[in-house]
């Protein structure tokens, strides 16, 4: 631990302080450049004409009447980009053997999911694109569609006929493979024989990342670089991509990632969109614009999850794990887009949680189907693999009849033993989840809750209590490269920062990390206050400017703090040394006779001293800096991370449960989480609080559901159900802190911890409430509906694990006008509609 | 997202604006608050010549006491609706109602008319203005009518108006000292109605004298529970003759199948809806 070094001795540590942000009041006012925002001279503006169709044929398409509109400057089809539009990528494999079909931007002769693009007009006003856009005239020839995940994988209906299958790949992880463990089937022999097995089927559903500003990509093509401001949280991925894509020198690329309004891994992304406005640019020679609708952000834009898990659990009957083995169906969706493939892979490593498992098995199906392709989403991967743990143990718990901390407490890792080599390869550095529990059960008053339970249930109260845990951990902050190079990924997992010495004595950071949201400003200002010893308020840190922070990897799977921080914490500390010598050189001392303390240097036994400042203003004017030195205090650095961080916590969640209704009332809610050195706890709060929330909307709200056509139903937030702050309650969240072990400064990643808790946490919760009436599972998103099915599918009111079906609530009137009157036939909905635009 | 182009009018006299009406014929729309117009228009699902805007039309808009009955102007604003006292003691079930309608920003756009006049039969006002016999004044070319709750909701979306008329105000008859409730049940608090219950009741001395029960979402109109209004008339005020009496909310209703739950499921919450808004009705 180098919390507290010599630089902060003295001033109190900015490390540690609950400083505000200093990007909320642009961010929350809105008065900043989001892409939307931008207005160049002369733009042009585009839409999209999307498919209202899940697998079709295009037989034709008449843009004629489109671009006889006034003001319309050309409308672009696949047929006219077939050549020059590329394949978008997939950069991470799942398996050498993985295959998939080309992945167009705008679709050339079939379409493979209802929202895809089909042709784009370009205007001159974003209205004119939109009316132009009703006219273009695609005719459809309509192809079978395979929509269900279970039937893709049955295989009688294909995704892609050209490509013979649905299967891309199959994946498989063996604890015997990889000598982490023993044999699988063993312990499941034993277990049958001797012992518990449990059989088990979860279903995750699918999700929408529903990001709050909606993508947007503004280009322009009339200076030497074309500069590509998109709201996106990987702008230099997609400066790469653009040069890889379309044949662009990337050295003429540049990429901007203004204000960026959210993502939750849904920009994470080269998109069709971004590809699109680039080509129209350059077509047109005129700077371009797309910004999507809410509508064609929540068909469009890739999905989270969809997947069914089985899960075969084996332990003895004291409740001791024996054998884990998890077989995944993975829904692709229609294409693979940059991480597609191997987001359930990301989960390959986690199904363990924090146990002590002597043999595990993870095999994973990869399947594509007519939909919206699927991408990572907050915890990619890992929330699947802690849902399906934690959801089992819970079930192991009721088998043997005691207590899910219990039984929990009999498997897993104690604190004397980490580092621990986990049964899926992977080494856990650090942790202590004992310390978590026991200050979540204090915190939540455990006891009392469960008598209170037992009070509910003795007396058959009509509104029961559910108490649900969940104990979880993962592994963030991708890393090192070379690992993600053995797992097939094409990228790497460093990181980059430079830190600047400007004249006045004010501090430049450059990350190469790309925040949306998460207050990188901040936390970083805080980090190089100290190391530096200079005012939080003299730090400005850049980002997103593939010109400004040249180098960099993005931000995304938590790893912005404990990769890039430790970039900035080096570049720092390399200021600091060549400040020192220059320091020496001008005070006439020796560098052993110095010292560093609050952006000050000081010559031992004198009065002699200089601070960062002054040291900074003689580099600027150079006058006294001596030959063999360059003239300058400013210094980068990149960080390969030595590992992945691994934050963990204990999550308690209790609930009422209205049997009569079905309806749930959260009741208390808290968390003990362990992310290591806590650098701004207000931002670890946030984090908490928003992550916390994702993953109860997960549990309880969000489902995006297809028609039997593949047109997306839950197309608007009427009946996409994200939460707000008036479903929730307020939570209690507090830490305990064990330093991680891999990096300088002791932190590990929050960003997705929230996520991944909280959403086994309520369904355990659900299903806790609902034991009496013997119910084991009830399907997410638990509602009201499933619950109350659930509690009375004893006397015949079906179960709490049918699919969601049936349309949405139409609340809006498409009928015309001169329908208005009795009789007029207004009962469509707007799913129906099968009009070419949006 | 982006409407279709249209043209804009905002007269300030109802007659102005009913000339608008009959001169654009068929391709007209009146905008009130325009919170369920606006999506329509910006989903496309609609796209009239002209927009006729009722918001500066002074006359409009406001509660007035008129003898027996207090009457609501047809651009009165939620928001405004919620706290006016005249509402809250004749026709407190409204009130209960407006309070647990959408969220704060839509209820300082949306009007109550024009809540009633887009007829969702997911809405929330529907159901209490048929269980309090509210009447509809529609102005038209040939003069003003008056159309009776029961009579005015015709089908999903469907109203009696006629397309060349507007709603300019309702009646409630007065029901001072009456207890009321609505109870609404939903998954996220931003949420049409899954199920709601609206129940007034007069009770004296713990017997229930006289019962108003309408429901939401329950048929593609607000529907009036009479069956439950009779069996209620004449028993006391408590858990036991509520609930027998609510058994029968869901008779001769035909729910929706949707996102948010099935129609058999949607039966069974009007029972359970009903007790509870009936016994909180009656404060009991
Ligand atoms: C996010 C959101 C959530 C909502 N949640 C709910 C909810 O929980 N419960 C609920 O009840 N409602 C809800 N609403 C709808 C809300 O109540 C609207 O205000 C209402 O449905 C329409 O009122 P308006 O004044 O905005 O009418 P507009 O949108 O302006 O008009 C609606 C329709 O009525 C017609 N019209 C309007 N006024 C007149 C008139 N005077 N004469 C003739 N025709 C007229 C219009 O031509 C149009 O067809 C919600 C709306 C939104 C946007």
């Amino acid at each position: 631990m180098t919390v507290t070094d010599e630089a902060t001795a003295g001033a109190a540590p900015e490390i540690g302080k609950e400083r505000r942000r200093k990007e909320d009041q642009r961010l929350i006012t809105g008065r900043t450049r989001w892409t939307d925002n931008m207005v160049l001279p002369g733009m042009l503006h585009l839409a999209m004409v999307r498919s209202p169709y899940a697998h079709a044929r295009i037989t034709s398409i008449d843009t004629a009447e489109a671009k006889a509109m006034p003001n319309v400057v050309t409308v672009l089809t696949g047929a006219d980009l077939a050549d020059e539009q590329g394949s978008l990528p997939n950069a991470w494999m799942a398996t050498p053997e993985q295959v998939a079909p080309p992945h167009p931007s705008v679709a050339v002769d079939t379409v493979a999911f209802a929202g895809e693009v089909v042709a784009v007009v370009v205007a001159r006003s974003a209205a004119e694109a939109r009316d132009a856009a009703d006219l273009v005239d695609v005719d459809y020839e309509e192809l079978p569609a395979v929509l269900d995940l279970k039937r893709a994988d049955a295989g009688d209906v294909l995704a892609h006929p050209d490509l013979g299958t649905n299967l891309s790949a199959h994946y498989v992880y063996d604890s015997v493979d990889d000598s982490t463990g023993g044999s699988v089937e063993e312990a499941i022999a034993e277990a049958r024989e001797s012992g518990i097995l449990l059989e088990r089927e979860y279903r995750q559903q699918r999700l929408i990342p529903a990001f709050m500003e909606p993508r947007s990509i503004c280009v322009d093509p009339t200076g030497e670089q074309l500069v590509v401001h998109t709201s996106t949280q990987v702008p230099h991925f997609v400066r790469v991509f653009i040069a890889l894509v379309l044949g662009i020198p990337e050295s003429k690329v540049r990429v901007i990632a203004p204000d960026v309004g959210g993502g939750f891994g849904g920009k994470l992304q080269f998109t069709p969109e971004e590809v699109l406005t680039v080509i129209a640019a350059r077509h047109t020679g005129k700077p371009c614009k797309y910004t999507e609708t809410r509508s064609e952000s929540l068909m469009a834009a890739h999905h989270g999850r969809d997947q069914w898990q089985k899960l075969t659990l084996a332990a003895g009957k004291d409740g001791t794990v024996t054998g884990l083995k998890v077989e995944l169906l993975a829904n692709m969706g229609a294409y693979l887009g940059l991480v597609t493939s191997y987001i359930p892979m990301l989960g390959a490593r986690m199904y363990n949680g924090i146990y002590k498992f002597p043999a595990y098995r993870f095999e994973c199906r990869n399947l594509f189907t007519n939909t919206t392709w699927t991408d990572a989403y907050r915890g990619a991967g890992r929330p699947e693999a802690t849902f399906a743990i934690e959801r089992i143990m819970d079930e192991l718990a009721a088998e043997v009849g005691v207590d899910p901390l219990e039984i929990r407490k009999r498997n897993w890792i104690t604190h004397e033993e980490f580092p621990f080599d986990t049964v899926a390869g992977l080494t856990y550095d650090s942790g202590n989840y004992e310390a978590a529990t026991d200050k979540a059960t204090a915190l939540f008053g455990y006891e009392e809750l469960r008598a209170e339970q037992q009070r509910r249930r003795d007396a058959k109260d009509p509104v029961q209590l559910g108490i649900g845990v969940s104990t979880f951990t993962e592994m963030c902050g991708l890393a090192p490269s070379r690992w993600l190079g053995e797992q097939g990924y094409v990228g790497g997992g460093w990181e980059h920062a430079v830190v600047r010495m400007l004249p006045t004595g004010k501090v430049e950071v450059l990350i190469g990390t790309s925040p949306h949201g998460q207050g990188h400003e901040t936390a970083f200002s805080q980090i190089v206050a100290d190391r530096l010893g200079v005012p939080f308020e003299d730090v400005e840190v850049l980002h997103g400017d593939t010109q400004v922070s040249a180098r960099g990897l993005d931000t995304y799977g938590s790893r912005s703090l404990s990769v890039g921080g430790m970039a900035v914490l080096a570049a720092a500390d390399k200021v600091v040394d060549k400040a020192k010598t220059l320091a020496a050189h001008l005070m006439e001392a020796s560098t052993e006779d110095l010292q560093f303390e609050a952006g000050r240097f000081t010559v031992r036994g004198t009065e002699k001293g200089m601070g960062l400042g002054e040291i900074a203003f003689e580099v600027f004017h150079g006058h006294n800096v001596p030959e063999h030195l360059e003239s300058t205090l400013d210094a980068d650095a990149t960080h390969d991370p030595d590992d992945f961080s691994y934050p963990h916590g204990t999550h308690l969640c209790a609930l009422e449960v209205d049997t009569e209704t079905g309806g749930i009332k959260l009741r208390k809610y808290v968390s003990v989480d362990d992310v290591g050195t806590i650098v701004n706890p207000l931002i670890v709060s946030g984090q908490l609080h928003g992550g916390i929330v994702q993953g109860l909307a997960q549990a309880l709200w969000e489902e995006a559901v297809h028609d039997e056509s593949g047109t997306l139903v839950s197309a608007s937030f009427v009946d996409y159900l994200v939460p707000t702050a008036a479903d929730t309650i307020s939570f209690e969240n507090e830490h305990t802190v064990t330093p991680a072990t891999t990096n300088q400064l002791g932190v590990k990643g929050v960003g997705e911890a929230g996520t991944i808790a909280s959403t086994p946490a309520v369904v355990n919760a659900v299903v806790d409430a609902l034991r009496p009436f013997g119910v084991n599972d009830v399907r997410m998103p638990c509602t009201p509906e499933r619950v109350y099915k659930a509690i009375h599918a004893r006397d015949g009111a079906g179960t709490g694990g049918a699919p969601t079906v049936g349309a949405a609530g139409p609340h809006f009137d498409q009928s015309d006008t001169a329908d208005r009157s009795a009789g007029a036939d207004s009962t469509d909905r707007p799913g129906d509609d099968n009009g070419s635009s949006l | 997202m982006i409407p279709a182009q249209f043209e804009y009018v905002a007269p300030t006299t109802l007659e102005d604006a009913l000339q608008a009406l009959a001169d654009a014929g068929d391709d007209a729309k009146i905008i009130a608050g325009g919170q369920s117009l606006l999506p329509v228009l910006r989903m496309r699902l609609n796209a009239p010549d002209v927009v006729i805007d009722l918001g500066r039309i002074e006359s409009l808009r406001g509660v007035r006491d008129d003898g027996d009955a207090i009457v609501v102007g047809a651009m009165t604003r939620h928001a405004d609706v919620l706290t006016d006292p005249l509402v809250r003691e004749n026709a407190f079930v409204i009130t209960k109602a407006v309070e647990v309608l959408a969220d704060p920003q839509v209820r300082h756009r949306g009007t109550f008319g024009g809540a009633l006049a887009h007829a969702d039969p997911a809405g929330d006002l529907g159901a209490p203005a048929l269980a309090l016999d509210a009447e509809f004044v529609v102005a038209g070319p040939r003069g003003t009518r008056t159309v009776a709750a029961e009579d005015f909701f015709v089908d999903l979306f469907t109203t009696a108006l006629e397309e060349n008329e507007i709603l300019t105000e309702v009646r409630i008859p007065k029901r001072a000292g009456w207890g009321a409730h609505y109870e609404k049940f939903v998954r996220v608090a931003h949420q049409w109605p899954i199920v709601a219950v609206a129940a007034a009741v007069k009770v004296d001395g713990g017997t229930i004298r006289e019962a108003r029960v309408g429901l939401t979402n329950m048929g593609s109109t607000p529907l009036r529970a009479r069956a439950v209004e009779q069996a209620l008339v004449g028993q006391p005020a408590t858990d036991e003759a509520v609930r027998a009496a609510a058994a029968s909310a869901a008779e001769g209703t035909d729910p929706p199948s949707d996102l948010n739950g099935d129609a058999d499921y949607r039966r069974h919450l009007a029972t359970v809806l009903t007790r509870r808004a009936v016994l909180a009705a009656a404060g009991a």
